[in-house]
């Protein structure tokens, strides 16, 4: 992993474009629902139909989500804004122009940390999102040799967000992780649920090769078509290797549109019919400007929750975690939020051990059977008392397992499991004697080699016969006092 | 009988709704295929509402202010379930799922709708001859434009097919017909009605308002219409000083200044000016003080607005592709068909100016045309902001001419742009302006003959300008011009 | 004094019609060009003048912050959109092919 990657003596230049869908309840101008997943066209009126005698209404929630943007990532908010018309045809965009910002957009100058590198946030403007088209004939739902589109305008006018960074980025890796920063930024301000494979985040990228040392930029092509975060990874990598095996070979960049393929991992030119393009922006005559408020500013600020970032950095400390467990932490959205209920009722071990617990087979089971964390049954303080119950030595480990698996499934509380089923840790010394004698009588050639072996050979026989003494107690042996009382027994042959 | 009459009387029960309606109906019976004021009559819709009205008062409702009152809306006002067309071939078959404010609010106010009155294409033009569908003729001498582009809604009541209608004027298409057709046409301030449900043209200029046959009946109208509506993000939320209740208040004290650069130019008809002067008198021995005012950026006022309202409509436009609504003309694929769909759809003067505004606004040109007549706009509010330091309203013609004979501009574009010189400058300014007959005069050249051999008289109107907001003044004016017309 | 644009010429009629899809004919190009070279020609007033320092204004009223509340409003009847629109299949606007042949 490396922040500065380079290849053949050239360095990798990376800007990304994202665009996010805001989470609001309704569209950028329109009171119609910001759903996905709707019945093609019932999320439609007269505004984002774009029929005639229509106009637009900026949605105020969508502005207070540019707000929080802006916060999140240290931008400049200017006093005022503009809407500005972008005008090109498409039959997928109702009026025949986008509504968006142009030279003065909600947000300028921000930043984002990357692994300690700042990247420098150019601007992040509102604009309203297209509808989807799908075609029909040819190869396989392509545009290219379709017979005709199907043109469905449930997304036309949903607001988006579009953060252009500056051309900061110098590897793959560091892009990928540039987009995952953002987008569980994004994810922990509540403005949009980023979810590349549904589009509500989508990413651009314009990537360019230079040697080392050189000021210049060299001609840069724009990937799309990246649907995760790996997809970017690897369509960045793959990008920058392909224009710098053209320029070893003498030949030029072509500054192009370049379509990502996930299934042959490479990049393809989307050339096709030349059209000029000029886009005629002008002021929206039908949106007036937005000037932030104070009152607006301020109370955006009162709502920021702690950044993701900030949260990693106060968990590893307070909680001794690993950057790794914090990052699944913090990540996964509420999950903090969980873990710290957990820790507040801790009784017994430490918040590390709840986080073990939470990041294995808690996690594990919300994935398995698709729970979302706030329809889970087990609640944080009974993950406490679980992880009490264990780190206490009341039950083992693995009946912690199971009992965790049971509270998931059927609600009830952990000891309430532990007392009806008669869990518990064998702790009895003779009991677990007993067992031990059991073993050793089965494993007579075991014992013999672990008298003659060399140290290595005792290491592996004694491993063995812990291993038959657990089974023998299907578990639920208290693995400490077994340990204490196989090494008095060894030393006593 | 004014919408006035008309109203107080179905309110009280004197009338009923359904008579008055018939009266309307008759004379649109003897004279509509002749002077072709509609593109749509709603005569069923009509008489229904009418009768509902009827029964409200039977059951001892208020219908409203404009209870019973028949009222033409112009058809670029969208009405649910109503073919909509904007005189264009690229609107057929579609008829919009809702109603414009506007007419949303006329339900409201008790107005009966007879019909949707014919425009120039988008509201393209000053003279009603660019609707697909034919042109208005003037009912002072069919022979002469109607004026327009709200053509059809000023033929409306000049012949006296609805007792008011409402138009859209952008600028000067309320105006400019109300002048060359002898009745009242009011264009409001931006912003104070709204345009929610009006086909744009030119959105930061586009504006309804009404026509009546009386400055009473026009104030009646427009308050039936306007106030905020949170639909337009223009709409503005302000009070509103009521108009009727000041019409009468009188000019007494009030300073009334003669705009020079709009009056005593050449272009401006003798017999108009002749009628301005006229008027200018009258508010003088009513109690005005009435003086010459230079508002000097206002000559550039044709030449800025013939680049930003083109700019605006050319994307405005836009969206009348072949794929939602509308005409749709074959091509192999969407481009194609498009441009094919565009091209039969739009008549020569729509695509004219959506020529003229793509050019305005691509690279290269937007600073030296659209970027420049916005700053143009910005001058002509500042010299209007220091007129109105020394005068509370300004007076010009509304139009430079009478009404001139079909087919006379159609050739030069740039002449009838022209006809629109003294109104134009009200819509860049975000302002009031209304036009009160005052007279007529004979055409200086071409008149038609009467039946006894004397060369018809044509209607003139004069303008008075006010302020943004400042309506309650522009109407005791324009109350007063009304009460001294010859 | 500002250089006002060099005069329209055919090319630019036709550039302008691409960009605003108006598949206009030969004849209409010829006609435009000198319709539009005169129209423009009289802009030349407003293109002349020195008043770089003067600001734009694009919008007559000086209105700021006009917005709605994030609340659903019902949407319309798809199916009577639908039936005024020029072609439709499964609930959609049908379109010809967007890509076209080259």
């Amino acid at each position: 992993m490396t922040a500065h990657e380079v290849s053949r003596g050239y360095e990798i230049v990376v800007g990304l474009e994202v665009h996010c869908e805001l989470a609001t309840n309704t569209k950028l101008f329109c009171g119609c629902a910001n759903q996905f997943g709707s019945e093609p066209n019932t999320n439609i009126c007269p505004v984002c139909l774009g029929l005639p005698g229509s106009l637009p209404v900026l949605n105020e929630r969508a502005v207070e989500f540019a707000l929080r943007v802006g916060e999140a990532f240290n931008f400049d908010v200017p006093e005022r804004s503009v809407f500005h018309r972008k005008n090109y045809f498409y039959p997928d965009m109702p009026k025949n122009f986008q509504t968006s910002q142009y030279d003065e957009p909600i947000c300028s100058e921000g930043t984002l940390d990357v692994d300690g590198v700042t990247i420098r946030i150019t601007r992040a403007h509102l604009e309203e999102d297209t509808g989807k088209s799908t075609h029909v004939g040819g190869d396989g739902g392509r545009i290219h040799g379709a017979d005709h589109s199907l043109i469905d305008y449930n997304r036309a006018g949903v607001p988006l967000l579009e953060i252009v960074s500056e051309p900061d980025i110098r590897s793959a890796e560091q892009a990928a992780r540039y987009v995952e920063e953002l987008r569980a930024t994004l994810l922990a301000i509540g403005v949009s649920d980023v979810k590349m494979e549904e589009g509500s985040m989508r990413v651009d990228a314009n990537v360019s090769v230079r040697l080392v040392g050189a000021t210049e930029f060299g001609k840069r092509c724009e990937v799309k078509n990246m649907n995760s975060i790996r997809s970017v990874r690897r369509a960045v990598a793959y990008e920058a290797e392909r224009q710098i095996d053209l320029i070893t070979s003498g030949e030029r960049i072509m500054q192009e549109t370049r379509h990502w393929n996930e299934d042959d991992g490479r990049t393809h030119s989307m050339r096709s019919k030349e059209e000029a393009f000029d886009y005629r922006y002008f002021p929206e005559p039908d949106l007036v400007p937005v000037e932030p408020t104070a009152e607006m500013r301020s109370l955006v600020r009162s709502q920021m929750p702690e950044l993701p970032a900030a949260k990693r950095e106060r968990l590893i400390d307070a909680w001794a975690i690993t950057e790794h467990d914090a990052r699944v932490i913090v990540d996964v959205p509420g999950l903090a939020e969980y873990a710290e209920a957990a820790v507040a009722v801790l009784g017994g071990g430490t918040p590390k051990d709840i986080v073990n617990w939470l990041t294995g087979d808690f996690l594990g089971f919300l994935n398995e059977t698709g729970t979302k964390l706030d329809d889970s049954n087990l609640r944080p303080a009974g993950l406490a008392e679980l992880v009490g119950m264990v780190v206490g030595g009341s039950i083992s480990r693995n009946q912690g397992k199971d009992v965790m698996a049971d509270a998931l499934r059927s609600g009830e509380a952990p000891v309430a499991i532990v007392a009806a089923r008669g869990i518990a840790q064998v702790s009895d010394a003779g009991a677990l004697s007993g067992v031990l004698e059991v073993v050793f009588a089965a494993n007579v050639d075991a014992l013999d080699a672990y008298r003659s072996g060399d140290d290595k050979m005792k290491k592996k026989k004694r491993g063995f016969l812990m291993g038959e003494a657990m089974k023998a107690t299907k578990g639920d042996g208290n693995p400490q006092l077994l340990n204490q009382l196989l090494d008095q027994m060894l030393e006593a042959l | 009988m004014t919408a006035r009459e008309i109203a107080a009387a179905v309110r009280t029960g004197a009338r009923s709704a359904r008579s008055v309606l018939e009266e309307h109906f008759a004379r649109i019976d003897v004279r509509e295929a002749e002077l072709h004021a509609f593109n749509y009559l709603m005569r069923e819709q009509a008489f229904g509402a009418a009768d509902a009205i009827d029964s409200a008062v039977a059951r001892g409702e208020d219908p409203g202010c404009l209870a019973g009152v028949p009222v033409a809306v112009k058809d670029n006002f969208c009405t649910r379930g109503v073919p909509t067309t904007c005189s264009s071939k690229i609107l057929e078959g579609w008829t919009p799922p809702y109603d414009s404010t506007a007419v949303a609010r006329l339900h409201a106010a008790g107005a009966v709708l007879v019909g949707k009155t014919n425009l120039d294409e988008f509201a393209m033009g000053s003279s009603t001859e660019n609707s697909a569908f034919g042109p208005t003729r003037n009912p002072h001498d069919p022979s002469r434009v109607p004026g327009g582009s709200s053509g059809g809604s000023a033929v409306a009541v000049a012949a006296g097919f609805s007792a008011i209608a409402y138009g859209s004027d952008t600028g000067g298409s309320i105006r400019q017909p109300a002048a060359l057709c002898g009745v009242v046409g009011v264009k409001p301030t931006y912003g104070s009605v709204s345009r929610y449900g009006l086909v744009a043209f030119a959105s930061s200029l586009d504006q309804i308002g009404p026509f009546a046959v009386d400055v009473g009946d026009a104030a009646l109208a427009l308050e039936a219409v306007w106030g905020y509506d949170p639909m337009d993000s223009t709409s503005l939320d302000a009070t509103m000083d009521s108009l009727s209740d000041s019409l009468d208040r009188g000019v007494a004290g009030l300073r009334v200044g003669i705009v020079r650069e709009l009056t005593e130019v050449d272009g401006i008809a003798p017999e108009v000016q002749a009628r301005v002067a006229a008027a200018a008198e009258a508010l003088s021995a009513a109690g005005a003080k009435v003086d010459y005012v230079s508002v000097p950026s206002v000559s550039y006022g044709l030449s800025a607005y013939y680049l930003i309202a083109p700019a605006e409509a050319s994307s405005n436009l836009a969206r009348y592709d072949g794929v939602r609504y509308g005409r749709r003309d074959a091509g192999a694929d969407v481009a194609t068909m498009n441009s094919a769909t565009r091209d039969a759809g739009f008549g020569a003067e729509v695509k004219r100016r959506i020529m003229l505004g793509t050019y305005a606004l691509s690279a290269g040109y937007y600073d030296s045309y659209y970027g420049k007549a916005q700053k143009v706009r910005t001058l002509i509010i500042q010299d209007f902001a220091r007129a109105y330091e020394q005068f509370d309203v300004l007076l010009t013609p509304t139009a430079p001419t009478v009404a001139f004979e079909f087919g006379s501009k159609t050739a030069d574009p740039l002449a009838m742009y022209l006809s629109d010189v003294c109104t134009i400058p009200t819509n860049l300014a975000g302002h009031c302006a209304i036009s009160v007959p005052y007279g007529t005069a004979e055409p200086t050249s071409g008149a038609t003959l009467t039946s006894d051999g004397n060369p018809k008289q044509l209607p003139i109107g004069v303008q008075v300008l006010a302020p943004a907001l400042g309506e309650a003044t522009m109407f005791r004016v324009a109350k007063a011009i009304e009460a001294s017309a010859p | 004094m500002p250089e006002v644009p060099a005069p329209l010429t055919r090319a630019d009629v036709m550039h302008v019609a691409q960009l605003a899809r108006l598949a206009i004919t030969e004849s209409e190009a010829e006609l435009f060009t000198e319709q539009l070279a005169v129209i423009l020609d009289h802009a030349n007033d407003v293109a002349s003048l020195d008043i770089d320092s003067v600001v734009p204004t694009a919008h007559p009223l000086p209105l700021v912050n006009a917005f709605r509340k994030d609340e659903v409003r019902p949407s319309v009847d798809r199916d009577e959109v639908l039936r005024t629109a020029p072609d439709a299949l499964d609930h959609r606007f049908r379109v010809p092919k967007i890509l076209g042949d080259s």
